[in-house]
Formats: C-alpha cells, structure tokens, sequence
C-alpha cells in the first residue's frame, strides 16, 4: 500500500487539500501506519495551542479608539490621493519620464523619416515596453550579480547584511508584477514566465532576514542558480534589445544612401 | 483551529453593518470608524499577538493597522469583508514590525562570548521573564521550545500558519498577504509545519498527545 506523504497529511489536518481530501480520508480509515503519523502531527500542532493569547481586556476597542483617534485625518483618503503620496512620486515621475521620452523618440522618428509610414500607436506602446522591460531587466540583473557576490563586510562576521539588495528587490518586486501582467496581456508568454521566475526571487529575497548566514546566501545563491534566472535574464534581454532595434526605424540617412545605392 | 467561526447569519449582519459603517465614514462621520474599531480590534490583537509574541508590538500594529485602514478605506470595495481587509493590513504591518524588531535587535545585542557547548543551543536565547499568568504553563521547557520554533520560522512561514492554523484564513487571503499565488502560500504553510514538527516532536510527551487526540479523560 502505497502511505500519505507527510504534505499530504499536513494539507489534510489544515484543511488545504479539499480535493484530495476523501481519498486521504480513505486511505487513513485503512491504514494505521498513516494514521500514527497523522496523530504525531497532530500532537504537535495540539501543543502548539496550548500557547496561550493575552487577553487584552473588555475595553480594548475603545482603548484602541481613544490612541488612534486623535491621530486621524479628518476624512479619509479617496482611492487617487494615494498616487501622490512621496513614496508614489517617484514611480509616477518616472511614468512621466517615460512617456515624455516615447513621446520625443516618435517626433524625432517622424522627422527623420518624412513621407515613410508613421508608427502606429501599438508599435510605440511595443517599443515603450521593450525599452521599460529592458531597464528592469538589468536593473534586476545587476541586483542578482550583487547578491551573488555579497559577502560579509568585516571577514570575521558571521552574518552577511543583504538589506540593500532585499530593499532593492521589494521595489524591483513592484515594478516586475506590472510588466509581467503587461506581458501576459500583450501575450508574450515567454517574457511573462521569465518575470514569474524572477519574481519568485524577488519575493525569497524580499522575504529573507536582513542578515543572512552564508549557509542562507548560499541557499539562495543556489535556488537563482538552479532556476537559471541570470542566463535567462541575459537572454531575454539580449532579445529586447534586438526587438528594440527591430521597432526602430533605420536612420534617414542609411535610408537615402541605401536608395541611392538601388538607384544605380 | 482555534478561530472562533460565527454563524454565517452573525457573519452577514456584522458584514452588513460594516458595509453602513465604513460609508459613513466615508461621507464624513468619524463616530462610524468607531464602531469598525471596537468591534474588530480584539480579532486583531489576536492574529497580532500570534504573529509577533509580544503584547507591545502587537498593541502598535492593532492601532497601525486600524490608521492604515482610515487612511486607505477608499480604496476598500463595499463588496468585501471590512473584517477580512482590516485583518490582511494587520497581517502586512506585523511583517514588517518583525523584520525592523529583527533589526532592532540585532544592533542590540554585542556578539557575545558563550560558555563552551551552550553557543547552539536556542534555549539560552529565551529571556527569563517574571512569572506572570499568562506565562505559567504546565511545561515550562516545552513553552520555550514552541517559542523558539516559532520564532525560528522565517516571517512568510509565521505568517503563513498563524493565518492557517490560528485564524482559520483561506490560502487566497495568505497568498494576497504574502504577495505569492495560492500554492506558494500553501507551500509556506506545509513547510511551517514540517518545521514546527522536527522541532517539537522530540519534546512533545505522551500527554500532550493524549490531548491532542482527545483521548484523554
């Protein structure tokens, strides 16, 4: 008889296996060995609530009220005043950046090539992903090269200070999720898994301690290497690049010479 | 689980009377938060207490998450569960106060010289504190145990079964915490608990399991 793996179980005590959870349930009427493990699971997380909660005392809710009332605003914010908040300026200026920059690119495009087709409006969102990708790209690839190369500051430490790299992914961790569900939008399902692999890493990183030991870097040094996301990383953006050059037009010039050599 | 489940009639007329609550606090009556507050703060203690083990810290993200919860309720969706959003805020600010506390702590405390052989051993780490009510317990040695082993847990792990085991969250509320799909969450609450369990099995007797069971009379 084949026995319940110790996840199965775990997923069946919490309650987070409702598909398979008759079948487990089956299988433990008919087996003891499975139901003996079940129980010392059990014994375990049974202990674990034995921990108890301080009660904090009838009066709490209004506690709670009287420290945090003179501390509200008089309204609270609608949904879009959360755009101007300081820690959203910065991702809105560089919103703002970005499209002054594809809007420039396309008047400079245009200039140069008077009479040719003008680019329509999906090349010049294209071109603006692929230039935006591109720098996340390698804004995250240097985070990961950073993070490969982290060691500990004074050799005797026995902890490595990874915050810099972890504040560095939880904003990279933002940005990512919206190109990611661009891409999928946009249906690059290629572009899209390799920003799910790279978020993944975003989150392990984001939700390591601070300080890690070099067991721990290297733990996750290894999960990077095994998931291949810096070649991938490379790859990909390699390909942007050549995408980008694809979407923009040749300059003028190469064009009137290039006629100029057809004409003879 | 120990999340207290009230009836799905209670919980349609809380979730109602929030609905009024959190409009009227929308169009300008303060009063109205009032009632959100006392109404959810001994939950949120709850998971808090849970998340962080110490009362102070949890008092502060009770009260933070309750600012952060005024300050955003436009953005929250009449649909939804005024409970379940405040509790997810409540859930993202303990993340953080672990992390800072971590950080805290670590400034605090000079690397220290241990007695030979007492370096590894994570009782030494767990501070004596007076004996208190809530502190007794039948087994001391084993209350520090499960301590260690919670706090040993990375935050993502802590947050994981606190949410699942404690307060009965479904895996869609953890991933949205967590910021990760359904599995991953479901991952984290497996591996929490695989964790939970090297650690305590050696040291969890007969009686407790007896308890655990039921079996015993």
């Amino acid at each position: 008889m084949k026995h319940m793996t110790e996840e199965e179980l775990i997923a069946y005590r919490e309650g987070v296996a409702a598909a398979q959870r008759a079948v487990i349930a089956q299988h433990l009427a008919a087996c003891e060995e499975c139901r003996a493990e079940l129980e010392r699971i059990e014994a375990v997380l049974a202990a674990l609530d034995t921990l108890p909660v301080p009660n904090p005392g009838d009066d709490y809710g209004r506690h709670v009220w009287q420290q945090i009332a003179p501390r509200l605003p008089e309204r609270p914010a609608r949904w879009w005043q959360e755009w101007f908040e300081p820690k959203r300026l910065g991702t809105l200026a560089a919103v703002a950046v970005l499209l002054v920059v594809a809007f420039l690119a396309g008047r400079i495009t245009k200039r140069n090539h008077p009479g040719n087709d003008v680019a329509t409006k999906e090349q010049i969102r294209e071109r603006v992903l692929v230039v935006a990708v591109g720098e996340h790209l390698g804004r995250s690839e240097m985070m990961l090269v950073e993070l490969a190369n982290a060691e500990p500051l004074d050799p005797k430490q026995k902890r490595v200070d990874i915050s810099a790299e972890q504040h560095r992914a939880e904003d990279l961790l933002e940005e990512n999720r919206l190109y990611r569900q661009t891409a999928l939008k946009e249906g690059d399902a290629s572009l899209a898994s390799v920003l799910d692999d790279l978020e993944r890493v975003f989150l392990d990183v984001a939700h390591s301690p601070e300080e890690v030991t070099p067991a721990q870097l290297e733990k996750i040094r290894q999960k990077i290497e095994a998931r291949g996301i810096l070649f991938k990383v490379r790859v990909v953006g390699r390909e942007l690049q050549e995408r980008q050059k694809a979407t923009t037009p040749a300059p003028a010039q190469k064009d009137s010479m290039k006629s100029e050599r057809n004409k003879v | 689980m120990i999340r207290m489940q009230p009836s799905v009639e209670n919980t349609q007329t809380i979730a109602d009377s929030d609905a009024v609550a959190v409009e009227r606090t929308l169009a300008g009556d303060r009063d109205a938060f009032r009632v959100l507050v006392e109404r959810h703060s001994h939950n949120v203690f709850r998971l808090a207490y849970r998340m962080t083990r110490n009362r102070p810290d949890a008092e502060e993200v009770v009260q933070e998450a309750f600012l952060r919860a005024y300050q955003k309720l436009g953005k929250f969706e009449a649909r939804a569960n005024f409970g379940t959003w405040v509790y997810r805020i409540a859930a993202n600010y303990a993340i953080d106060r672990m992390r800072q506390r971590k950080k805290e702590e670590a400034r605090k405390v000079e690397p220290a010289v241990h007695e030979e052989g007492t370096e590894n051993d994570p009782v030494t780490l767990i501070h004596d504190a007076a004996p208190t009510p809530e502190r007794l317990t039948q087994n001391i040695e084993l209350r520090k145990r499960m301590e260690i082993a919670l706090a040993a847990l990375s935050h993502s792990e802590r947050t994981a079964f606190v949410m699942r085991h404690w307060e009965g969250c479904a895996i869609e509320e953890i991933a949205q915490v967590l910021e990760s799909s359904s599995g991953a969450a479901k991952n984290t609450v497996f591996r929490a608990v695989q964790k939970l369990r090297l650690a305590l099995q050696p040291f969890v007797g007969r009686g407790t399991q007896a308890r655990a069971m039921g079996t015993e009379s």
